[in-house]
């Protein structure tokens, strides 16, 4: 067998997170870190080999059959747009695993829990992006969720941590099930889980009633995983997470799983108009929110959270306004034009991942040599850091879109796609390119705010907990690494256009892409055009805000403090955890007899209703057999004991009376031929009464029960009403069957499974999944037991 | 609690060990006759509940030096592991199969891998009914 590259390069960082802790322990000296950094880097050799990609013959497709009677495979598929996103995450992955080795110390950190969960995150976000199977993208799409939890929750000390794990595990979560409600309805509509294939009938989905939630609900997921308004609110509170991990899930790729939908679907969606106002009105809306908000901000990683936000918005909007490609009836040529705003897309993608990752990491240096981060206390650090202060520019600059850098370029294209828009759709669409620029003119005040407040002016060292100064050489590499990156791809953007782009492109727009359309060709010099004219706008605009930002300031302090999204956030959760206790302890009165009550009276009224239910029932007692004078003696020795139970006054003639009822029906079922069933309940019997005599003397005194009127009229209706409802069912089950028995299968279990005894078959062998659950959860039940009772012992041992 | 009734001690001493041999007959009888994993596990367990009541807790539990949960764990571990065996083998879950050999001195035996299973079974239950009989009638 051929070994299925890809689910080797999903699975391998899982498998190495299973010998994680054993590195840790054997050799602590060393660490940990220095063992994980094959993983990443393996992988991302494996998928640079494939570089140049070619979208014709390179598509490459491995399926594993995982539940096949549910059409679920374990399908991977490699194209253009999955090698890209694989590439960022194996190749940022590197660079921060080898970053965390000299951030994260080896002496007091959990290293192998910290590892463990890096190595999960990073093999379900590869299989996230390579999975062609959508329950298989949802399965990966929650790993990545919960190992951000875990991540995020790494010092669990600290409340904040935990505060902001759980707020980004209830939004992305919530997401992931409305998203997964939307796959199902694809799935309902197509008849087909696979990607591809849904791609390949995306028209007869169109005309299809449940087009419109499904596309509601699976936008939903993408939003709340890549953190778009309203949504945004838990990406702040995940800064809680060591910066290695803020750099690495959250602003380099799990945020970026949002995006990677929304693109992959967009040969689905695209062309609808419910989609490109959604997608486009949504990113939009949070990237002039998020670069706004970003400027208040005073803790830097903040900053660059509020900041990341703002740029998924910038991805999301121009993806909205690529998929209006996709519209009918549209010349080939302007499908092109706004083709390209998904090609500036997916390049800005790269570049933020790149960018945005060298600033976490310049953010977490400054952090770890000065100790604190925020802005306040910072200042002139430039004396003291010199090459920090550089890569920060060259990380800035670039997210401010200005050149040499290669942000500049995608920033150019960002500003085409929203003129495009514009230009070819209705008039009032000038909002887009407007929003836009302001949207760009906020991103270069905070970026300047982000350089010259941390490295200029007059810094106060006393402010500082640690004496600055510049940091190890091994923790500055994989920042120079991306900053060199980010040079690099200004000179030469179109090696990685023809090498990626291109091939991306063709999975975003397979029809266009088949007339050689359009044609990605990346150029710094456009012309006097408008987006160049937008730039410089930005650029004066940008500094005299700066310049003058004591001046307007003002403007945050007036926004409303009571009414944000996070005190919405947090009301609803205790007004839910209110509600729900209310309703909790409205019925858990804690009396066993209360819940017998709730037990019975809803079992009488099903069986009642489902007796009422169905008229075709008959009852025919003309087949049953005569009744003999034993079993007339039996029946009457069965309701003497019970009612003696009833009427008794001291407790072990109760148990006596009640284990008598219990070897009654034993006895019924010998003379009924079904031994099995008598043993069993004989053991069972014996059990029961053995253990009502060791805990005897525990049992309180009895005692006349004191119960008022009402509340014994109800336990009468109830116990008579289960009485007779369940012999009414005992009545009629013979005379009324649904189903054809199946009984007669089991008969031959000599043949099938070489066992005479076709009780014990059944148990074993037919139906022996449901016996091996039932023993696990008897064996859980008892487990519950025991710790009631321990847990019990020693609260009232130690109060 | 503690009490000493002389007579059921000594006729629990006699009976506990008949009351096993039962319970181990019935456990494998239940491939082809009444009985099986379920009620052999619990046959056992009411042998210990007759020591329990004939003797106190602690001498019951010096006499059986174990962790019921662990009985009960292993159990389920067993029936599992049972399971998944046909896997290795590219068989689907719980795949049973039996054949007869010959052994030295018992002759011909019929072997299964639904036994195997059973004995899962057999301990999960005798585990779990110990468990919650013992930290029941152990809570002072």
């Amino acid at each position: 067998m051929k070994l299925p590259f890809l689910h080797v390069a999903v699975l391998f960082p899982f498998f190495f997170a299973v010998i994680v802790p054993f590195l840790f322990k054997k050799w602590r000296h060393i660490h940990t870190g220095w063992f994980v950094l094959i993983v990443p880097l393996l992988i991302f050799g494996c998928f640079a080999l494939r570089l140049p990609f070619d979208p014709v013959l390179g598509p490459v497709t491995e399926s594993v059959s995982w539940i096949p009677r549910l059409g679920i495979h374990f399908t991977l598929y490699l194209d253009g747009l999955t090698l890209l996103l694989a590439l960022i995450i194996s190749g940022i992955g590197f660079l921060v695993v080898l970053y965390s080795i000299f951030y994260m110390s080896k002496e007091r950190e959990a290293l192998h829990n910290f590892y463990i969960y890096l190595l999960c995150f990073m093999g379900a976000m590869l299989g996230l992006v390579l999975s062609d199977n959508l329950l298989v993208l949802y399965t990966f799409w929650e790993i990545t969720s919960i190992s951000s939890f875990l991540l995020i929750a790494y010092w669990y000390q600290r409340k904040k941590s935990r505060q902001g794990a759980m707020k980004s595990l209830l939004i992305t979560m919530s997401g992931g099930f409305a998203m997964l409600l939307g796959f199902l309805m694809i799935y309902a509509a197509t008849g087909t889980l696979s990607i591809r294939e849904i791609i390949a009938s995306a028209d007869k989905l169109a005309e299809h009633a449940l087009f419109t939630p499904a596309l509601l609900l699976i936008l939903l997921g993408a939003f709340t995983k890549s953190a778009q308004f309203p949504f945004h609110i838990w990406l702040p509170d995940a800064m809680e997470a060591p910066t290695p991990i803020s750099a690495y899930l959250h602003s380099a790729t799990m945020v970026k799983a949002g995006v990677y939908l929304v693109a992959r679907l967009t040969p689905v969606f695209g062309g609808q108009a419910e989609w490109f106002w959604l997608v486009t009105a949504g990113g939009i809306v949070t990237l002039f929110w998020g670069s706004f908000l970003a400027i208040r901000q005073i803790d830097l990683k903040a900053m660059l959270a509020f900041s990341t936000v703002s740029q998924l918005g910038l991805m999301m909007s121009l993806l909205g306004v690529g998929s209006l490609a996709l519209k009918p009836d549209l010349a080939p040529e302007t499908a092109a034009l706004f083709a390209m705003a998904s090609a500036a897309a997916l390049f800005h993608l790269f570049n933020h991942s790149v960018f945005k990752g060298c600033l976490f990491m310049v953010v977490g240096i400054i952090d770890h040599e000065t100790g604190t981060r925020d802005i306040r206390k910072l200042g002139g650090l430039i004396g003291f850091m010199p090459i920090s202060f550089t890569l920060t520019v060259i990380g800035a600059f670039s997210m401010a879109g200005l050149p040499p850098f290669s942000g500049f370029l995608s920033k150019e294209m960002f500003f085409t796609g929203m003129l495009t828009a514009f230009r070819h759709g209705s008039g009032w669409l000038v909002v887009l390119p407007v929003l836009a620029w302001a949207a760009s003119v906020f991103t270069f005040v905070y970026c300047m705010i982000l350089v010259f407040k941390t490295f200029t002016g007059p810094g106060d060292p006393k402010l500082l907990d640690k004496t600055a100064h510049e940091a190890s050489p091994g923790m500055l590499v994989s920042p120079i690494v991306l900053a060199l990156l980010i040079i690099a791809f200004f000179f030469v953007p179109n090696a990685f256009v023809a090498a990626v782009l291109q091939p991306a492109m063709h999975s975003l727009f397979p029809s266009l892409a088949a007339l050689g359309l359009p044609e990605v060709h990346v150029s710094h010099w456009h012309g006097w055009s408008a987006e160049l004219f937008m730039t410089i706008g930005v650029v004066i605009a940008g500094i005299w805000l700066f310049r003058n930002l004591a001046r307007w300031e003002g403007i945050f302090a007036r926004l409303p403090r009571k009414i944000t999204l996070n005190t919405a956030f947090e009301q609803g959760l205790v007004g839910m955890e209110y509600a729900s206790s209310k309703i909790t302890r409205a019925y858990m009165t804690g009396n066993a007899r209360h819940y017998l009550l709730y037990l019975f009276g809803f079992l009488t009224l099903m069986l009642t209703f489902a007796l009422l239910a169905r008229p075709g029932a008959i009852w025919d007692v003309s087949q049953d057999a005569q009744i003999h004078l034993y079993e007339y003696v039996l029946g009457l020795a069965l309701v003497a004991s019970a009612l003696y139970m009833l009427f008794t006054t001291s407790r072990i003639s109760s148990i006596v009376a009640l284990s008598a009822v219990g070897y009654l029906i034993a006895l019924f079922f010998i003379n009924f031929r079904a031994p099995d069933l008598a043993l069993t309940q004989l053991v069972v019997e014996t059990i029961s009464t053995g253990l009502f005599l060791l805990c005897f003397h525990f049992l309180p005194k009895m005692k006349k029960e004191l119960a008022r009127l009402p509340l014994k009229i109800t336990n009468l209706i109830i116990s008579i009403g289960v009485g007779v409802t369940l012999t009414l069912i005992g009545l009629y089950a013979k005379g009324y069957r649904v189903f054809e028995p199946i009984s007669s299968f089991y008969e031959n279990s000599y043949q099938l499974a070489g066992a005479r005894n076709m009780v014990n078959a059944i148990l074993v062998d037919f139906r022996g999944f449901d016996t091996m659950l039932e023993i696990v959860v008897l064996l859980a039940a008892g487990i519950g037991v025991y710790t009631l009772i321990r847990f019990d012992k020693a609260r009232r041992e130690d109060p | 609690m503690k009490f000493s009734d002389v007579i059921l001690q000594t006729a629990a001493k006699v009976l506990v060990f008949i009351i096993l041999t039962f319970a181990i007959y019935v456990m494998f009888a239940g491939h082809h006759n009444p009985g099986g994993g379920f009620v052999g596990g619990l046959i056992t367990a009411s042998a210990i509940v007759l020591l329990l009541m004939a003797f106190d807790a602690r001498s019951v539990r010096e006499m059986l030096p174990m962790d019921f949960k662990k009985v009960g764990a292993a159990g389920v571990l067993i029936a599992v592991l049972t399971g998944a065996a046909p896997l290795v083998m590219d068989l689907p879950f719980l795949f049973h199969k039996h054949t007869k050999t010959d052994l030295p001195i018992v002759g011909n035996v019929e072997l299964a891998s639904a036994v195997l299973f059973d004995i899962g079974v057999f301990l999960a239950v005798l585990g779990t009914t110990m468990t919650i009989i013992t930290s029941i009638s152990e809570d002072e």
